[in-house]
């Protein structure tokens, strides 16, 4: 079978959304494309449907902290992968910090579930339309999106460290 | 380790006599009934702990006791989360008395490298710790060295410790119900 390469992508993914890609570059040897949080879904849904791409497979579902990107804060990373053409593709949609909400792709593919969980409880960014929006790997009781970078990351109850070893 | 010179004893022609208060320590600290409850790398070293080189049951510990009703002593080994910290509570109020706890390693004890926001910075925050054993991990020859300080905690307790005050005090400080609590004197 003819491989497809990454040059050859982007060109399909032109051809199919044009303007709706805001940004588009290869990194690692892995295509990765910009779009407006409110097009993602639409956008991985036809890159799933698509019979020549088939985008089949959702590796992983992640979120990142920009804190200085004013506006675009938070970042929703979706890794593609087509089985079909043995290739991976990188989604990228930037959501201010501000009441962040993007649809949820679980209606797409169902492994997405857990991850957009996990996705929420570290970064707190909302998934419209996801089941059952709750936190999955920290405990119930905590208050606060332990990854968004303006809270600590060590424990503040801790007692026995003394800053000045520590070069603080 | 058990032996009857121990205690303070009348020795007669044929009899011997001490308090059972004693009698009752002594055949209690050699036949502790331990709950392992291993999260990470200390429980493997516990594992080894209780294998046929290192050879735990040679102090009256054979048998491990899965379920805390039936258990003497809980052995905590490895990094308990914070959301994991209400499950060991759990399992230590589901114990009955007289009952003990041996922290093995860094983490059960403080947290150990792992200072950040999931995890919770010692056991002891949750319940109370008899003994801790230092290392990350302890060598098995540490941990036995930490069971047989539990001998020693068990051998010298009074039986009426449990009804104490101070006890019920203690258990207050960590919001743990007491059991017996009619028996209280």
């Amino acid at each position: 079978m003819q491989k497809m390469t990454n040059s050859e992508l982007s060109q399909a993914i032109y051809a199919l959304f044009g303007e709706r890609i805001a940004l588009s570059e290869e990194l690692y040897d892995t295509l990765v494309i910009e779009v407006a949080p409110k097009d993602a879904y639409e956008i991985i849904e036809q890159l799933k449907q698509d019979p020549a791409l088939s985008f089949n497979f959702l590796t992983l579902l992640g979120g990142v902290h920009y804190p200085e990107m004013e506006g675009r804060e938070l970042c929703v990373v979706y890794h593609l992968h087509s089985w079909k053409n043995a290739l991976r593709l990188r989604v990228k949609a930037y959501l201010p910090a501000e009441q962040p909400s993007i649809k949820s792709v679980t209606s797409l593919f169902e492994t997405a579930n857990w991850m957009e969980r996990e996705t929420y409880d570290f970064f707190g960014i909302n998934f419209e339309g996801h089941p059952n929006l709750t936190r999955i790997l920290n405990m119930d009781e905590m208050d606060y999106h332990p990854m968004l970078k303006q809270h600590p990351l060590e424990d503040a109850t801790r007692e026995d460290k003394d800053d000045r070893f520590f070069g603080r | 380790m058990g032996k009857i010179e121990d205690l303070e004893v009348i020795n007669g022609e044929g009899y011997q006599l001490t308090t059972l208060d004693k009698a009752v320590a002594l055949a209690r600290s050699n036949s502790v009934w331990p709950l392992p409850f291993a999260t990470s790398c200390c429980g493997i070293e516990f594992m080894a702990t209780m294998g046929s080189m290192y050879d735990l049951s040679r102090f009256g510990m054979e048998r491990m006791s899965f379920t805390p009703r039936q258990s003497d002593l809980l052995i905590v080994a490895g990094t308990i989360s914070k959301k994991l910290g209400p499950v060991l509570q759990k399992v230590y109020e589901q114990m009955a008395e007289p009952k003990w706890v041996l922290s093995v390693g860094a983490c059960a004890s403080s947290g150990g490298i792992f200072d950040t926001y999931s995890v919770l910075q010692g056991i002891d925050r949750i319940i109370p710790v008899d003994v801790y054993v230092p290392g990350c991990p302890p060598r098995p020859e540490q941990i036995i060295d930490g069971v047989m300080n539990i001998h020693r905690l068990v051998k010298h307790e009074s039986m009426r410790r449990r009804y104490s005050q101070e006890y019920r005090h203690l258990l207050s400080e960590y919001k743990i119900e007491v059991t017996n609590a009619e028996n209280d004197k």
